[in-house]
């Protein structure tokens, strides 16, 4: 019997736009969806990004995983730092100022988590989307403020334990429903919204090629589960992803202009406690009575969705 | 090619608020950002009607607040735009995070900030307490005397700010109000004036995509250290960047600011003057109008730098006195106000230390008399004459403090 093929130890990365050597964990999602986005948006990119996992992963001086052009400055102001740059570059269009590449040819990006996003950011992002910069906000949502340690951010669904949240004999977990920042987005008047999931990473490219493509602020919220604050193997994480969407928990839509225009539909939607159970931040609620009310609240939340989107098929 | 030496201006009748937004216009800058706060709201009003009628072609942002009017400014620095926006107090403070990262990032801004008192109790009213709780961001700070001067600084920070060994954030103070809005004979440099003073932005890096760059990465233990002492080092360019562009503002616009003294100190007054006082902004102008009525011989120091701070001119200005009395209009609760614990440790390093006397005045809005001014300087000239530990006392005084107003008895009038 003939020895196998040895395995090609260096995969070529020479054109990636995100490289790897960062420092994100194994199994990390919203290192995919960094990746993902950079190959998406191409090498014409300006990206601003909040304070995060992603930004303290990909930018130890004086590495960077960054091969489009990136910015970090504070944590709640990537909204507006993308702002000034888009400003800019229309300021320079305008006056032929050659030096620059041309407004039109140039992607601008801010990338935010959900705590940038949902809850300290939300200034910089409403001020953004009022005024109309053509600029594609992309939220990763992990659901916690993972950076520090896992902390309940307003994107943290019911019943997560988190270490700000944590279950006890007065509590399950975290005890509010997630924030509808897609709602907020699309009520600000952007013309594209979307919510996207790393489990099915072709739809979150094309989402943000869309998000690109169309003028004016636009908004992509990729879930990324996060296998430190979430509590599930590694190895996971596309699984634990694509169930969020088939419970109907993490529903996959585009809004235009502020209608719904497509939803991505579910044959036979799985029950929400296949989904909670696959985490540890989950597990109290299958101890007791008081947990199991807490699923039913959720089933109860997602089945209400469900109809309202058309998610089942 | 003309000059406006050949073409002067006319001074026209303008305030504050109007004249530096006349000045902004004549720069041009590629992104100007705009959120109201009293008393600077004036500024980025008449900015509006500028782009209103085209005579301002940059893009005008109306931000959601000042935290995104200094954001959007750093964002639009990085791009390797020129910008300008306009604050007072809370706003100052809540551009403060952001601020601080663009001295940190080495990203060129100007703003003018119209000086006011922070809260609490709230006020709109004058004084510098804003402006000293940023001292120490790394951001050149800059006071003006006048109207004019509070244009020809604004235009002179552009170019400190923006030259390449500098490349930092710039704050113009003026005071709120006092400045703001009191309307004085100023002439504004035109726009053809400009373009020949202050050059085309030269950036050591821009985020365009032909060039990608990382921007804000993470600093270490093993690089922040370095990173903070560039800031550092980019100050004290600064102390030879200001002379330079100093002198070719005056070179240019025939006004000349701290003349003898680099353009970082105006002085009145005799040079072998017994007592000196020192003061930041527009009280220096009531000062000097005291002048002329004491028995004492006194000069008047006024720094025109807060950051960096003219240690080398304060002591040759200082050094040979009796006796300074420093006049301040913000304290730092626990222990002095910061200009005196400055001034203090600028002439811990002088042969003969002068007598050393300060004082908390004109506190959100309070107005400095010229009484006021009379007994500081009477009080500071005794001091020279009383012997140690009299010389030099830690507690300064509030002699505007109404005792009646309060339950506990006044010691530091």
């Amino acid at each position: 019997m003939s020895a196998p093929p040895e395995p090609e130890t260096a995969l070529p990365h020479d054109e990636d736009l995100f490289t790897p050597g960062h420092r994100a964990c194994a199994g990390c999602a919203p290192a995919l969806a960094m990746r993902h986005l950079a190959e998406a948006a191409g090498e014409d990119t300006i990206v601003a990004q909040a304070t995060g996992c992603m930004e303290v992963v990909s930018s130890p001086f004086p590495e960077s995983s960054w091969g489009v052009s990136w910015i970090h400055d504070v944590f709640a102001n990537a909204a507006g730092v993308g702002s000034g740059i888009e400003a800019a570059y229309r300021s320079f269009s305008e006056q032929g100022r050659e030096e620059f590449t041309d407004h039109e040819d140039t992607n601008f990006i801010v990338v935010g988590g959900d705590g940038a996003t949902f809850d300290i950011g939300i200034r910089s992002l409403s001020g953004m989307l009022d005024r109309g910069h053509d600029v594609l906000y992309v939220c990763y949502d992990n659901e916690a403020y993972m950076n520090t340690g896992i902390q309940r951010s307003s994107a943290t669904p019911m019943g997560a334990s988190t270490t700000t949240s944590p279950p006890g004999l007065e509590s399950q977990g975290d005890d509010t429903t997630k924030k509808d920042m897609p709602s907020i987005v699309a009520a600000h008047g952007s013309p594209y919204v979307a919510t996207a999931s790393i489990g099915y990473p072709r739809d979150f490219q094309e989402k943000v090629e869309r998000g690109l493509e169309i003028e004016g602020p636009t908004y992509v919220q990729v879930a990324t589960p996060c296998t430190l604050g979430w509590e599930y193997e590694p190895k996971d994480t596309i699984t634990v992803a694509q169930l969020a969407v088939e419970t109907g928990l993490y529903p996959l839509f585009e809004l235009v202009d502020g209608e719904l225009e497509d939803v991505r539909e579910i044959s036979d939607r799985r029950p929400v406690r296949e989904y909670l159970e696959t985490q540890g931040r989950f597990s109290h609620l299958f101890e007791d009575e008081e947990g199991d009310a807490v699923i039913e609240q959720l089933q109860d939340f997602v089945d209400e969705q469900a109809e309202d989107l058309g998610l089942d098929r | 090619m003309s000059t406006s030496k050949e073409v002067p201006e006319r001074p026209e009748m303008l305030k504050g608020d109007r004249a530096v937004a006349a000045a902004v216009r004549s720069v041009q800058p590629d992104v100007v950002s705009a959120y109201p706060i009293t008393p600077q709201t004036g500024v980025v009003e008449r900015l509006a009607e500028f782009h209103a009628d085209g005579d301002l072609d940059g893009e005008f942002l109306k931000v959601d607040s000042e935290f995104n009017a200094a954001s959007s400014c750093i964002g639009a620095s990085a791009a390797g735009a020129r910008v300008f926006s306009a604050t007072s107090s809370q706003g100052l403070k809540l551009m403060s995070e952001p601020l601080f990262t663009a001295a940190g990032m080495r990203l060129p801004l100007v703003m003018a900030v119209a000086n006011r008192s922070l809260s609490a109790p709230i006020s709109i009213w004058n004084d510098h307490t804003d402006a000293f709780a940023e001292r120490d961001g790394g951001m050149i700070q800059f006071f003006a005397k006048d109207v004019q001067e509070a244009v020809d600084t604004v235009l002179m920070a552009y170019r400190v700010a923006e030259h390449r060994d500098v490349s930092l954030p710039a704050l113009v103070n003026l005071d709120g109000y006092i400045l703001t809005h009191v309307k004085e004979p100023v002439e504004i440099p035109d726009e053809a004036a400009i373009e020949e003073f202050l050059p085309p932005r030269d950036p050591h890096a821009t985020l365009d995509p032909q060039d990608p760059v990382t921007m804000g990465p993470v600093g270490r233990p093993e690089h922040w250290t370095e990173a903070r002492y560039t800031v550092e080092e980019a100050m004290l360019a600064a102390k030879d960047v200001i002379p330079e562009v100093t002198d070719a503002f005056a070179e240019q616009f025939e006004r000349r600011y701290g003349a003898d003294y680099g353009g970082f100190l105006e002085v009145v007054g005799p040079d072998d003057a017994e007592v000196a006082v020192v003061a930041l902004g527009s009280v220096a102008g009531t000062i000097e109008h005291v002048l002329p009525d004491l028995e004492e011989s006194v000069k008047i120091v006024r720094p025109r730098l807060l950051r960096p701070l003219p240690a080398e001119q304060l002591r040759a200005a200082l050094g040979d006195v009796e006796a300074v009395g420093v006049i301040q209009k913000e304290n730092s609760p626990g222990y002095q106000g910061s200009l005196a614990g400055e001034l203090k440790s600028v002439l811990y390093a002088t042969e003969d230390r002068p007598a050393f006397r300060s004082y908390v005045m004109g506190m959100a809005g309070r107005d400095i008399t010229h009484e006021d001014v009379e007994a500081v300087v009477e009080e500071t000239a005794t001091a020279a004459e009383t012997g140690t530990p009299e010389r030099f006392v830690d507690e300064e005084r509030w002699p505007q403090v109404d005792p009646d107003m309060l339950s506990t008895e006044v010691t530091r009038q």
